[in-house]
């Protein structure tokens, strides 16, 4: 019958279809198989594996047997008055860093944008801080505030104690470098905010009778809202990541180090000075918490404030 | 509502002159057409007026004041841009009062006008919402309510229509038309588009490369263009450009050069020998008499234009020619036809004329009173006088 000659030269192709499915997912499992190993053994292996350590309590000499605790670990440090201070140091850092860094980047790309002989120059300095390192950027702030050859002998000022071993004044110090380190992404990423708002929009603006001052407030700002939700995002999650600076500028030999003592850097010190892996493995959980929280947070209540073009 | 005076307004990008010199008055409550291809400076003269642009030399006037050093939000103008401009991150609403916000009109009476120029455009329904979720018409539309909802000194419209299709333009073009009437506003409008320029026009201003070619409401524009660059660029086709000599009158049985016979050339004036010449063209011959002659007489060469309808496919007409294209547009036909020594020109007839073939050998007989004669080096229009 008709029906049942029709039949395997229908199957036929659908059989040879299926084989080409199988080929082709083999050939994306294989090609995604390198950046899956090498995530695998850096990323995600480290991350398991460091969740499993918070739960076990390790004694701070080497070679003696470390032992289950369970969650008790994670109430006892989480408790505790040094992380507290740590957790608040931390918020400050991030409160003086954020915001800072990208005002200070949204003034120097608007500056740019001035049609300027040199211009470009200065674009390229502006934007220099991205590609320093922190170590060579620490060394310069670190002269920079020296007691006896930095900024301020040279102005003439006395800083007793001085600036970096000063209680109230290292995490300023701290701050002021995080900003300048951070003024170079912060100025490339409005840069490229500014640029994407049409000209046209801010002359209508002017033609309709906005000073400079409405233009900038009223058109700039609402459509650089995107770059500046990115910004605020990125930014938090740099100062709250902000180590070598510290660990440079101040380190953990220094009298002021307990107020710079924020959480990534308290992580090191509890690993390398207590030498107690697992109330190490704990904070950084609770900086990884930290971190998740307040990005979901900007994602959830900031982003409602946010236009997207269309 | 006030007078715009360019008195020799000048705009300089490095090397490139962008505007030269431009003398011209747009009278108050006029709609002035700035008419010219892409890069002819007509968007630049419409920035240069609304701030937006320096003058480098000479001066804008709009009423009784300079504006060359008065800020843009100072000049009292109102612009619609090509793109819109709209705000987009606000509401259609927030977007026609923006103007009016800055101009620190408030309460009742910014509700009032806002809700007058949206509805005079048919966009109430639209108020809340926001550009992004609206119509291209729709947006243009926001543009004209967000210009119109106060009462500026002029109207600046930057091809607000060019990005609309074909029939909302024919339509939008129509309401701005009504809308200008209405409001009585002194309005520059640039567009590239000759239809839109002779349709919405009380003058129009040529432009190209920087210089103003001629001004002249469109009809007369149309009639006698100034020179072949507006004689071409108005119409649609433009005006067919001969290159022309002129000769002593011949007799009318002498063959036409290039040995073809020409059955019947053109009707030879009466009048005094003197008064007329003829003019050999494309391997024909034209006879000219009167005014026309004596213009060509004075000119060592000429290029003689010939808008298309003028011309028509007659086994009579004085030059011959091979149809090349025939396009038929409904009403009627364009015929592209080559004349023996190359030059192609335009016909246009009537749909129910015979068609021609391409391919075909014809005759083209010429209306001799609508020629227009322009001196060949300078193209300028030959006219009576000095």
């Amino acid at each position: 019958m008709t029906t049942v000659a029709a039949a395997p030269p229908a199957s036929a192709p659908r059989r040879g279809g299926r084989r080409r499915r199988v080929r082709e997912a083999g050939l994306g499992y294989l090609l995604v198989l390198p950046a899956v190993a090498v995530f695998g053994v850096f990323v995600f292996y480290p991350f398991v594996e460091n969740f499993r350590l918070a739960l076990y309590e390790t004694p701070p000499y080497p070679g003696l047997p470390s032992h289950y605790v369970g969650l008790h670990q994670f109430a006892q440090v989480l408790t505790s008055g040094a992380f507290f201070q740590s957790l608040l140091s931390t918020l400050v850092f991030v409160v003086m860093v954020v915001p800072t860094g990208l005002l200070l980047g949204l003034l120097l790309a608007v500056a740019a944008r001035r049609r300027l002989r040199g211009m470009a120059a200065y674009r390229v300095i502006f934007s220099s801080t991205v590609v320093t390192s922190v170590a060579v950027a620490a060394l310069v702030f670190g002269t920079l505030m020296d007691p006896v050859v930095g900024l301020l002998p040279w102005l003439g000022i006395d800083p007793r104690p001085p600036i970096l071993d000063n209680p109230t004044w290292a995490l300023p110090a701290v701050a002021v470098m995080a900003v300048w380190q951070f003024l170079g992404l912060s100025f490339v990423l409005m840069s490229a905010g500014l640029s994407s708002i049409p000209e046209d929009v801010l002359e209508a603006a002017r033609v309709d009778g906005a000073s400079d001052w409405t233009v900038f407030w009223r058109v700039t700002v609402p459509l650089l809202s995107p770059t500046l939700f990115f910004g605020v995002v990125v930014a938090t999650i740099y100062a709250f990541q902000t180590f070598g600076q510290i660990d440079i500028l101040i380190g953990p030999a220094n009298a002021a180090y307990e107020h710079v003592n924020v959480l990534v850097y308290n992580v090191l010190t509890t690993l390398q000075v207590n030498r107690t892996p697992g109330e190490a493995a704990v904070l950084s959980i609770a900086l990884f918490l930290l971190t998740l929280g307040f990005t979901s947070l900007q994602l959830r209540f900031l982003e409602r404030r946010v236009h997207y073009g269309r | 509502m006030a007078q715009v005076h360019f008195r020799g307004a000048t705009k300089r990008y490095g090397a490139v002159l962008a505007v030269d010199r431009l003398e011209l008055a747009v009278a108050d409550g006029e709609l002035l057409v700035l008419l010219g291809p892409s890069g002819c400076g007509k968007t630049t003269v419409l920035r240069m007026v609304a701030g937006l642009e320096e003058v480098d030399e000479g001066t804008i006037v709009i009423g009784d004041d300079v504006v060359n050093d008065v800020a843009p939000k100072d000049r009292d103008l109102a612009m619609v841009f090509q793109s819109y401009a709209l705000y987009p991150h606000l509401t259609v609403a927030k977007n026609i009062e923006f103007p009016l916000r800055q101009r620190r009109i408030e309460g009742e009476d910014r509700r009032r006008r806002v809700a007058e120029a949206a509805a005079s455009l048919g966009l109430t329904e639209l108020l809340g919402r926001k550009p992004a979720q609206l119509s291209g018409g729709q947006r243009q539309r926001v543009a004209l309510a967000r210009a119109i909802v106060r009462d500026p000194k002029a109207f600046l419209m930057d091809e607000p229509l060019s990005n609309l299709d074909a029939a909302l333009r024919v339509q939008t073009r129509a309401d701005i038309v009504a809308l200008q009437q209405r409001l009585g506003t002194t309005t520059l409008y640039v567009t590239h588009d000759q239809v839109e320029a002779m349709t919405m026009g009380h003058r129009i201003a040529v432009l190209r490369d920087g210089v103003l070619q001629q001004v002249a409401p469109p009809q007369e524009l149309y009639d006698r263009p100034a020179n072949t660059f507006v004689a071409r660029f108005l119409g649609s086709p433009g005006m067919n450009l001969v290159p022309a000599s002129v000769t002593e009158p011949a007799s009318v049985t002498e063959p036409a050069p290039g040995g073809v016979p020409a059955p019947g050339a053109a009707p030879v004036p009466v009048g005094p020998p003197g008064d007329r010449v003829d003019l050999a063209l494309a391997g024909g011959r034209l006879a000219l008499g009167g005014e026309a002659a004596l213009l060509a007489r004075k000119a060592s060469s000429l290029v003689v234009g010939v808008r298309p309808e003028h011309l028509a496919i007659d086994p009579a007409g004085a030059l011959g020619a091979r149809v090349v294209i025939v396009e038929l547009l409904g009403a009627e036909v364009q015929v592209v036809c080559a004349l023996d020594d190359g030059t192609q020109v335009v016909v246009r007839q009537g749909a129910d004329r015979p068609r021609p073939a391409a391919g075909e050998l014809v005759r083209l007989a010429v209306d001799s009173g609508a020629l227009h004669l322009f001196d060949a080096e300078s193209g300028v229009r030959l006219a009576v006088g000095p």
